[in-house]
């Protein structure tokens, strides 16, 4: 038995990879690839006959295997089918990090997983409020409702779109540039960050597709995603070395946050860095930056 | 738990298993084929009587097909057969408690 210690709401996750909890040949070695996150699924992937045995299989795994720094997501059966309670109990019981409520569409939903997941906490003896929710918004109704569900429990992490299913619902398929998508991933995003969450941007199917993969991937990172939902482990790296940052980013974030702890220590709040005014403002810019840093093993120094 | 009717649980992917539990009066009764049979057959085999003492099963008669499974999806495998030859492998699993 591996006890996997609390997990943190804030964190880099820049890569989620999707996983088939019920394949035991995909979950046994997953934390090999570098993804910041797995993400074992018990919906989709996962045909309606088989919900019962994914469970025992993703309770073992739980239990067993030793995903490292890898943080544990689940994605459970949506509120609509008889499946989501007991994929929460086996969740908890197993000290999965966190939940990914499926096709969430108000913050009644997160509210109804979050006292579930209180109820297990307490069946199964494990710390009160340690899981983390997520929530996959999927139609419109769950766009239209993105802040309500963002700040409905202090549990969540993060929102992810899913594409798939929203272009169901709209009538829309897949395009190049992303405008089938655009409204939404704004709507998703400007509520993650009126609530102070996390934002995940939807899977990117085609894996042939080399250069649309790029394509919509820097499109992500311009519109200020924290990272991507992912189905294969070749999609890891591109993720990855985009969202790193350039030599010259951490070199200016280093000097900034230094600048920042001296002159704000000596009383003063507005001052200049190489020229170019900083104030406090910057300073959660800087700082993520040499998060990221670290993580890509760019910057080793203890400002962050 | 009395195996009541037969259940299958598992596939024949590499890394899995299929197990079939079959009611019996006989005590346990192991038909088990593996692909690592030579490696790991004894300990193969303990890991599923074990699971059985912990699921309280002292009957029946079980057909193993091992693809080189890992000890903890054994356990899954097997767990799940049983519940399911019970019909109740759906809700309310005792996590944590005869499942561990």
């Amino acid at each position: 038995m591996i006890p996997r210690p609390r997990p943190k709401r804030f964190r880099l996750r820049r890569t989620m990879m999707f996983m088939n909890a019920q394949k035991p040949g995909l979950i046994k070695d997953a934390y090999i690839y570098g993804c910041d996150s797995i993400m074992l699924d018990l919906e989709d992937a996962v045909a309606e006959n088989q919900k019962d045995a994914a469970r025992f299989s993703l309770y073992h795994a739980l239990k067993t295997i030793d995903y490292g720094s890898t943080e544990v997501i689940v994605r459970i059966n949506g509120l609509d089918t008889p499946h989501w309670q007991e994929d929460i109990r086996v969740c908890v019981a197993g000290g999965a990090d966190g939940i990914r409520i499926a096709k969430c569409e108000s913050a009644q939903d997160v509210l109804t997983v979050e006292a579930a997941v209180l109820e297990a906490e307490r069946e199964f003896g494990v710390e009160e409020g340690r899981t983390l929710l997520m929530a996959a918004l999927e139609s419109p109704k769950g766009i239209i409702n993105a802040y309500e569900i963002c700040t409905a429990s202090k549990r969540m992490f993060g929102v992810a779109i899913s594409g798939g299913d929203f272009r169901r619902c709209m009538g829309t398929k897949f395009t190049k540039d992303g405008v089938d998508l655009m409204v939404a991933r704004g709507q998703m995003l400007i509520a993650a960050r009126a609530a102070g969450i996390q934002c995940f941007d939807t899977v990117f199917t085609d894996l042939d597709d080399d250069e649309g993969f790029m394509a919509e991937l820097m499109q992500n990172k311009a519109m200020g995603f924290d990272g991507k939902s992912l189905i294969n482990p070749k999609q890891i790296r591109p993720v990855h070395d985009l969202l790193a940052p350039t030599e010259k980013e951490v070199i200016w974030a280093t000097k900034v946050v230094e600048a920042y702890k001296e002159q704000s220590a000596a009383g003063v709040g507005v001052f200049t860095v190489d020229g170019k005014m900083i104030d406090i403002a910057f300073i959660p810019g800087a700082e993520r930056t040499l998060r990221l840093a670290k993580a890509c093993g760019m910057y080793e120094g203890d400002l962050v | 738990m009395k195996v009541e009717k037969t259940a299958v649980a598992g596939t024949l992917e590499s890394s899995d298993l299929m197990v079939t539990v079959e009611p019996s009066s006989g005590g346990i009764e192991m038909d088990l084929s593996s692909s690592v049979i030579n490696q790991y057959g004894r300990q193969i085999k303990a890991v599923v009587l074990e699971t059985l003492e912990r699921l309280d099963v002292k009957d029946c008669k079980l057909t193993i097909v091992d693809k080189g499974a890992l000890d903890c999806t054994i356990k899954a495998r097997v767990e799940c057969a049983v519940f399911r030859s019970c019909g109740n492998s759906d809700k309310n699993i005792p996590w944590g408690g005869a499942v561990r």
